[in-house]
């Protein structure tokens, strides 16, 4: 390599200290988050800025606390339902959608992938939506939270572009041998496209994981239906930590109540945490996919 | 022979046609039905609904049955006062949120693309995508959480003079936040385009401005710079085309009677007179109205991103 003048050099130093600081600004609020989760309550309410370290002795009481209630609990559940099923709905549909899309010399070829597409650039707005998912009467159901949500056009597209890669003369050969569509589909296109499906199960489930507008919009009536990201909303954001331990009882409730929002915080973004360094690689590729073609 | 049999198939009439593709290709109609179906659902059928837009609606009339008004609806938020606040929100944020975030992934991109410890650039990479992962309920969470009377954001303001308790709550800081969160949030995720048009600029162009002569600035401005302008110009007018577009999500997390006056987007007004208020046909007036102004700027933006394009290859 060639050497560095001084100047070089210089910003080579400055450009580290900037990115270093960048990483700490990007990690920080998470780490504030994590650290007034187990720190010392009467110390949390007390205290006011960032939380570098854990203040006073390190406590777990604010987890146990919301291990122990149940509606916290619940809402955990539902978002685990909730993200399991509408990803394996959405991503069946999503292969089906992208199959089609990516086989050439169909007449309808051409329809359907405006049909699809249009769908990203109009739409009949708030009100018509819900009046739509209203009739079908899946108001106050699971099913306003699995099926409206599904199927997104801009995957379906990142999908297609992929699927368009594979050679033509594999399918053609097995379509020759007499191969069923669907047998084409599952055993030759699906084997080889692992990467972009792990792609596509990605930008569902973490889209699913943190949704909240479609259940404050279609849960009206039904809180014991409610996704985490919900039950956290009315815990940080309109204040009812009151109401959500309620049906804990005793001093603890009261000693932790500061803890609540942090703890609660935390479990909704840990399994996300763990997560995402493992799964970036394909996140990177799809986003690519996705800028190129959108 | 190709041609003469394509041109058999064209004098063919079309429903003669569309039964031969249907007969040949029945397997592919089967596949392609639950998704036609799925998208005639939930994308198509409330498109109808957008009638109610010139309807005086009435639940027990139904769509059908409801007064036609004509463009009342339009006339009353046209004329409304709020029409001017929400507009000017709304382009506010946009243009705002435009000038912050559009230009800083890229110099964050040419930022990582100067390190040359590839560990290190890739352990930034990683942290500087952990905030697109979380929820935007948690982000305004924590917004919240600095933003209170003795928040960390309350406190340093206070520190520069700043005497209006909490800025959560406060009109002149909503922007400010939103916009900054959102940067949080969407500076590492943005970035990826720039960082992978970084890694395609040519790199006999670099040996050959080294050998010219030119230092690390030198060719950053002549090489670099140049290498991905169409990708930037390209970002730029695509954005251009989102100006109306503010999302409600948000919004309607983050605002607050306190803060209408600057955080009330024309998405968010939708979400309140529709939902909360059930003022079904003006809401539909209204997002109809935002829904065709953002297309004819995006068709705009995307009439002139395939000029510049075929233009800038040459």
């Amino acid at each position: 390599m060639n050497k560095r003048s001084t100047g070089e050099k210089i910003f080579a130093v400055f450009n580290t200290i900037f990115l270093l600081m960048l990483c700490v600004i990007f990690f920080l609020p998470v780490w504030h988050v994590a650290m007034g989760s187990i720190s010392d309550p009467l110390k949390v309410a007390a205290t006011s800025g960032l939380y570098f370290k854990p203040l006073g002795k390190i406590t777990l009481g604010g987890y146990k606390l919301i291990m122990q209630n149940s509606t916290i609990l619940n809402a955990y559940g539902n978002t685990i339902i909730y993200v399991v099923a509408a990803t394996l709905l959405g991503l069946v549909l999503n292969i089906l959608a992208a199959y089609v899309m990516s086989t050439k010399g169909l007449m309808f070829g051409k329809p359907f992938a405006l049909f699809v597409i249009f769908t990203m650039i109009f739409n009949g707005g708030l009100v018509p939506t819900f009046m739509v998912v209203n009739k079908l009467g899946m108001m106050d159901t699971r099913w306003a939270l699995i099926i409206p949500g599904a199927l997104s056009a801009y995957n379906i597209i990142i999908m297609r572009t992929s699927f368009a890669e594979i050679p033509k003369e594999m399918l053609e050969a097995a379509r020759i041998d007499g191969a069923s569509e669907i047998k084409i589909l599952t055993r030759i296109i699906l084997p080889v496209s692992k990467s972009i499906i792990a792609v596509i199960v990605l930008f569902y489930a973490v889209q699913h994981w943190n949704s909240w507008f479609n259940a404050a919009l279609y849960l009206q009536k039904s809180r014991n239906l409610y996704p985490l990201q919900l039950t956290l909303r009315e815990i940080v954001l309109q204040s009812t930590e009151n109401a959500i331990v309620a049906d804990a009882d005793g001093q603890d409730v009261m000693i932790y109540r500061p803890l609540i929002k942090y703890a609660t915080i935390m479990i909704s973004i840990i399994p996300m945490m763990i997560l995402y360094p493992f799964v970036q690689k394909y996140f990177v590729t799809g986003v690519m996919i996705g800028s190129v073609k959108g | 022979m190709d041609s003469k049999k394509a041109k058999n198939t064209l004098k063919k009439p079309f429903f003669l046609r569309l039964k031969l593709d249907i007969k040949n290709h029945w397997q592919m109609y089967l596949l392609a039905l639950p998704v036609v179906l799925y998208f005639a659902i939930f994308n198509y059928a409330p498109m109808f609904g957008i009638a109610m837009a010139f309807e005086k609606y009435q639940i027990k009339k139904g769509i059908f049955g409801s007064q036609l008004v004509g463009l009342a609806n339009f006339k009353r938020f046209f004329l409304s006062p709020f029409f001017w606040r929400l507009l000017k929100n709304t382009l506010l944020i946009s243009f705002y949120g435009l000038l912050f975030s559009f230009p800083l992934p890229i110099i964050f991109a040419l930022c990582l693309n100067e390190v040359r410890n590839k560990r290190f650039k890739k352990t930034v990479q990683t942290i500087s995508y952990l905030p697109y992962f979380i929820s935007v309920v948690v982000v305004v969470s924590i917004l919240f959480d600095f933003g209170k009377a003795n928040g960390l954001i309350t406190n340093i303001a206070s520190f520069f003079g700043w005497e209006g308790g909490a800025v959560i709550s406060s009109s002149k800081w909503f922007r400010s936040l939103y916009i900054g969160s959102n940067l949080w949030q969407h500076l590492g995720y943005n970035s990826i385009i720039f960082i992978s048009a970084l890694a395609a600029v040519d790199p006999t162009l670099y040996e050959a401005a080294r050998i010219d002569g030119a230092n690390r600035w030198k060719q950053t401005l002549h090489v670099t710079l140049p290498g991905i302008a169409s990708t930037i110009i390209v970002l730029l007018i695509l954005r251009l085309g989102q100006i109306m577009g503010v999302g409600y999500e948000k919004i309607i997390l983050m605002y607050g009677p306190s803060t209408y006056e600057t955080a009330d987007v024309i998405s968010s007004y939708v979400y309140r007179v529709g939902i909360l208020d059930a003022d079904y046909s003006y809401s539909t007036a209204v997002n109809l109205f935002n829904s065709l102004v953002n297309m004819v700027v995006l068709f705009t933006a995307n009439f002139i991103s395939r000029k510049v394009n075929e233009t800038s290859i040459w």
